[in-house]
């Protein structure tokens, strides 16, 4: 056996699993990305509260709340992004919810910005790989805290 | 005699390649002689002339038709030029149809925007920041008419991808042609129509799964009775491999769907041969070039095996596994796009060599956003290559008999017949029952996305090299030009969408809904006429959908892993 | 203010005035464990009444989930605020998890977005396992109190009816409900689990499907010849099988009809409080096992528990002996 097994480590303070709620705002169906991407956090230990396709602010605002999420992941593939991810940013700042949210999918390189400037906290570009993504979402959750 | 394919070489070296004795030979060219040929020379560019196929039997036109569907394949008609189109407002793309036409693309492909796939109306809440953006928005009839403005939709033939509300998109378009003098049994072209993938992989469902099938029914029905040129059903396997699936899952899953669509129609009383030579497929030309090529082949001999010996078709067109190519939109990076159009070209050949009917090529810009016009023209420009340049046109199946290839093509075909095995056993003898557990208990979705991870864990770690994401990454100047579609066009379909609605009979409309919702319920209805009816009233895209839905209800995935 | 920071009395005050934010928060407290755990269960104790505590569980893929969604939206049809919370197993490789049973819970979207569940009536919260088993056996019990505490009921623990921690935890409510579905052997595998044992309704799901009679028949035969009658062992209660398929709703109020009926026989038999008591010491087992379980494992990699084992690795005591002086030293007989 190797030693330390995760069992010793106590379940208070320490090495808790983030717990990230990922979805699709909106009619869009392109889950490719954001099903691989809920099984690299998986990897990377955390924790998937996974929504899946056509949520509305409304269903994820009481997502975080119930499953008090740490992150909010949202991939987005229809050019919908400059809508629907301010509209996400305002819901939860209504819900008194300081999560940060990291936006997929495909995102020309001129809205980053744009998107970071409405509340977005992170964006994560194609390509990027597993640990990438893994530490993206870290950073923004250690930023928001 | 034909030109071109007359050998200067003496027949025992003629031998070596081609059984020339053979009665298959002699049944092959027969039928060969028999077809008319495109006025070319069938030679090399050194002007070698070159026989119509090599190799030996069956050949191409022969069951099982791995080497081709037809003798002759390109020397008499090359592949279709489909261009995938599909922005803004309806007479944007319009725009973009005339401008495809001009430039000798042969058929329209019509885009639709998140919402008219989803059977949504542009004032839709759940519509919000999707109208017009990822394809044409389509509220009503007005919309389509706007659409078709200024084309002969009795000379060209339309592909329309759309699945979830197909019955009334195509209702609309039917409507459209009636208008302008064009009889519906003139229209010609394709609906792609295949909820099975939707469930499995693109996700634009509507209803549950029975209730849709149900409607598709009726479809081929509607269309087996007066739309003789009509193919009701495109069986898609390219968003299942867009999705993640590997080739053989997507040739696979692809056909099992066929057979389920056969085993639906055969058990609502329409024969076998009236329904099965309506069926066209659509396959994904991803980058694998000889993979691919096996992928192709194999599809057509699983297909005409299982038409003639499980399904009882008698007719041969029933055995033909028709389909579309559409380069692998997912296999272009965003890094460096002008790489895909080298991409797109080794796609675009493997569809060619593989047999295709038709191809669409990809635009290298489709990674950042939809292809602008310039980006549009090189993808078509890059078949027209393929075909008039490279030499691919000239010769039936010309990798046939390689080892290679005949291995992948078996070996495909093993892959796929494993699946097959497992639907049968699930569905208890029903392919068509095996594909509703499979969707229910998430083994389509499962699968696909474990595929997908694992190719993206090989290139996370390095052991598959994807140029310009992974390595040879130097030279991304982040400078492109993109296609913008600004909220104006929201704002105009608004009003318009408004001025419809204020404009219509509201009684008309109403009594028209509401016998669309009474032939829901009985389904001894075809819904088609009282879908026909309810467009042509001006009733909208989700009025319809709603009317339908009262009875049908809502899918919503339930199997996530 | 860092919502971390927050102290456990604010956040209960709040949940209790119906902030589900802050029962989020305290639920995410009590999967922690520790002093915070330990304080929530302080204030928890004091409020908590008796609410009807339900186990649901059955085979990955027995739509125990759709189930439970159907349930709850009976139940909210009838206002009525029911709690959820679904177990899923963390990964045991890398501690990770992918929750989906929420999806899978939710009723059918509505035509409008915004009109997708917004009301506090029900509350749904997915808990992993998190590599501990001893650790589930603390959270689930707590979360429970905690939930009846704020005023929830009935409270619905979902599991995946596979690990012997996942059965107890639902056999120890008041109601244990095993879904089952044709063509799996499922019988026989619940059965082997030990399920037969703690169930107080058997549900056979996706009931339209061919082979549904052959599962009620193999369950009534088992419950014929095994002697198996549940908990109830005794009392003439046997657990009723119902048909359903969730995916349609067909047989949900059969469901809860049976699941009620159970209730009130506890009820009559007076047996709910036997009940209780079986989750009292199982919680008071389970907390006891963890904090030794700690302590075993300080003792362990201290010097002392370093030093028994290399003295079991070089052979100069047997590692049994190795163990007897770790007991020893636990128990401070040395």
């Amino acid at each position: 056996m190797v030693d330390r097994t995760p069992s010793k480590e106590p379940m208070s303070g320490g090495d808790v699993p983030l717990r990230v709620v990922l979805a699709k705002l909106g009619l869009d169906g392109h889950d490719r990305g954001i099903k691989v991407v809920a099984r690299i956090l998986r990897d990377a230990g955390m924790e998937v509260i996974y929504l899946g396709l056509r949520q509305t602010t409304d269903s994820i605002v009481t997502a975080v709340m119930e499953e008090d999420a740490d992150a909010i992941g949202l991939s987005m593939h229809n050019a919908g992004h400059m809508t629907l991810a301010p509209n996400m940013v305002k819901a939860l700042r209504q819900a008194e919810l300081p999560v940060p949210i990291i936006v997929g999918g495909i995102v020309p390189k001129d809205d980053v910005q744009p998107m970071l400037d409405a509340g977005v906290a992170a964006v994560i570009g194609p390509g990027a790989s597993a640990e990438e993504v893994a530490a993206i979402v870290r950073d923004a959750v250690s930023a928001s805290v | 005699m034909v030109v071109g394919i007359e050998p200067e070489h003496s027949d025992k070296d003629d031998e070596r390649y081609t059984a020339t004795e053979s009665p298959e030979y002699q049944a092959f060219r027969e039928a060969y002689e028999a077809s008319p040929l495109r006025d070319v020379p069938f030679e090399t560019m050194s002007g070698v002339p070159v026989e119509p196929v090599y190799g030996d039997g069956p050949y191409p036109g022969q069951y099982p038709y791995t080497r081709g569907v037809y003798s002759s394949m390109y020397r008499s008609r090359l592949w279709t030029m489909r261009m995938f189109a599909g922005f803004g407002t309806a007479e944007d793309t319009n725009a973009r149809f005339h401008d495809i036409l001009r430039n000798g693309g042969g058929g329209l492909s019509t885009a639709f925007d998140m919402p008219t796939l989803m059977g949504r109306d542009s004032d839709s809440p759940w519509s919000v920041g999707e109208v017009g953006r990822a394809g044409v928005a389509v509220d009503s009839l007005a919309d389509m008419e706007d659409l078709y403005a200024g084309i002969d939709l009795g000379s060209v033939s339309t592909s329309m991808t759309i699945n979830g509300p197909a019955a009334i998109v195509f209702a609309m378009y039917i409507a459209v042609a009636e208008k302008n003098g064009v009889p519906r049994d003139k229209l010609a072209g394709t609906i792609q129509n295949d909820i099975f993938k939707e469930y499995q992989a693109q996700k634009e469902y509507i209803y549950p799964p029975r209730p849709s099938v149900r409607i598709i029914t009726d479809m081929v029905r509607f269309a087996a009775a007066e739309m003789p040129k009509w193919h009701p059903i495109s069986i898609s396997g390219y968003h299942i491999r867009e999705a993640g699936s590997t080739a053989a899952q997507e040739l696979a899953f692809t056909l099992a769907n066929g057979f389920a669509y056969v085993e639906a129609a055969m058990a609502a009383g329409v024969d076998v041969d009236v329904f099965a030579p309506r069926l066209s497929f659509f396959f994904n030309s991803h980058i694998d070039f000889f993979e691919e090529i096996g992928k192709f082949r194999a599809a057509r001999r699983i297909w005409a095996r299982w038409m003639k010996e499980r399904y009882g078709a008698k007719n041969e067109r029933s055995m033909l596994c028709r389909f579309h190519t559409q380069t692998a939109g997912v296999s272009l990076t965003a890094q460096q796009p002008e790489i895909n159009i080298a991409r797109v070209a080794i796609q675009a050949l493997a569809g060619a060599l593989g047999g295709t009917q038709s191809l669409h090529t990809d635009s290298y810009d489709e990674a950042l956003a939809l292809p602008t016009e310039k980006a549009a023209r090189i993808a078509l420009r890059t078949q027209q290559i393929v075909a008039h340049e490279s030499g691919a046109a000239n010769v039936a199946d010309p990798l046939g008999g390689a080892p290679y290839v005949e291995w992948m093509t078996d070996e495909m075909e093993r892959q796929a017949e494993a699946v097959f095995a497992h639907l049968d056993q699930i569905g208890d003898g029903s392919i068509l029952e095996g594909v509703y557990a499979g969707i229910e208990n998430g083994y389509f979705v499962g699968d696909i996305a474990e595929s997908a991870y694992r190719f993206e864990r090989e290139v996370n770690a390095g052991r598959r090299i994807i140029v310009g994401v992974n390595d040879f990454t130097d030279g991304d100047d982040g400078e492109q030009d993109l296609l913008r579609i600004g909220s104006d066009v929201e704002d105009y379909q608004l009003k318009r969408l408004e001025n419809v609605k204020s404009q219509r009979d509201g009684d008309a409309v109403a009594s028209a809904l509401a016998a669309v919702t009474a032939a829901a319920s009985d389904s001894s209805v075809n819904m088609m006429e009282p879908i026909l009816d309810a467009v042509r009233a001006y009733a909208t895209l989700e009025e319809v959908v709603a009317a339908m839905e009262t009875v049908f209800g809502t899918y919503v995935e339930k199997a996530i892993v | 203010m860092g919502r971390q920071l927050q102290p456990v009395q604010e956040m209960y005050r709040e949940a209790k005035g119906g902030d589900r934010r802050a029962l989020g928060r305290l639920l995410t407290r009590i999967e922690r464990g520790g002093p915070p755990a330990d304080e929530i269960g302080e204030l928890a104790h004091v409020d908590a009444g008796s609410a009807h505590v339900i186990g649901i569980t059955g085979a990955p893929g027995s739509g125990k989930s759709t189930l439970t969604g159907r349930l709850v939206e009976l139940l909210r049809d009838n206002d009525v605020r029911p709690a959820v919370l679904a177990v899923d197993p963390s990964s045991p490789l890398t501690g990770g998890a992918i929750l989906g049973d929420r999806i899978r819970m939710e009723g059918t979207p509505s035509t409008e977005p915004s009109g997708t569940r917004s009301t506090n009536d029900v509350f749904i919260r997915s808990m992993a396992t998190r590599g501990h088993s001893g650790g589930l056996a603390v959270a689930v019990p707590q979360a429970v109190r905690l939930f009846d505490a704020v005023g929830y009921d009935p409270i619905i623990i979902e599991t995946v009816g596979v690990g012997q921690v996942e059965v107890d935890v639902v056999g120890a409510a008041d109601t244990a409900v095993v879904v089952m579905t044709p063509g799996m052997g499922d019988a026989v595998q619940a059965n082997k689990a030990g399920l037969l044992e703690v169930a107080d309704v058997f549900v056979v799901n996706k009931a339209d499907r061919p082979g549904a009679d052959d599962v009620r028949r193999d369950l009534d035969l088992m419950l014929d010849l095994s002697h198996v009658t549940g908990q109830e062992d005794g009392s003439g209660y046997r657990p009723p099988i119902v048909m359903c398929s969730a995916i349609d709703g067909d047989g949900t109020t059969d469901v809860w009809q049976a699941v009620a009926d159970h209730l009130e026989i506890l009820g009559k038999l007076g047996r709910r409080h036997i009940r209780r008591r079986h989750r009292i010491r199982a919680e008071i087992r389970a907390t006891l096992n963890q904090a030794l379980d700690s302590r075993i494992d300080d003792l362990i990699y201290s010097e002392v528990g370093e030093r028994l084992v290399s003295d079991a690795q070089n052979a100069s005591r047997s590692p049994s002996s190795a163990a007897a002086a770790v007991l020893d030293h636990l128990l401070g007989r040395r």
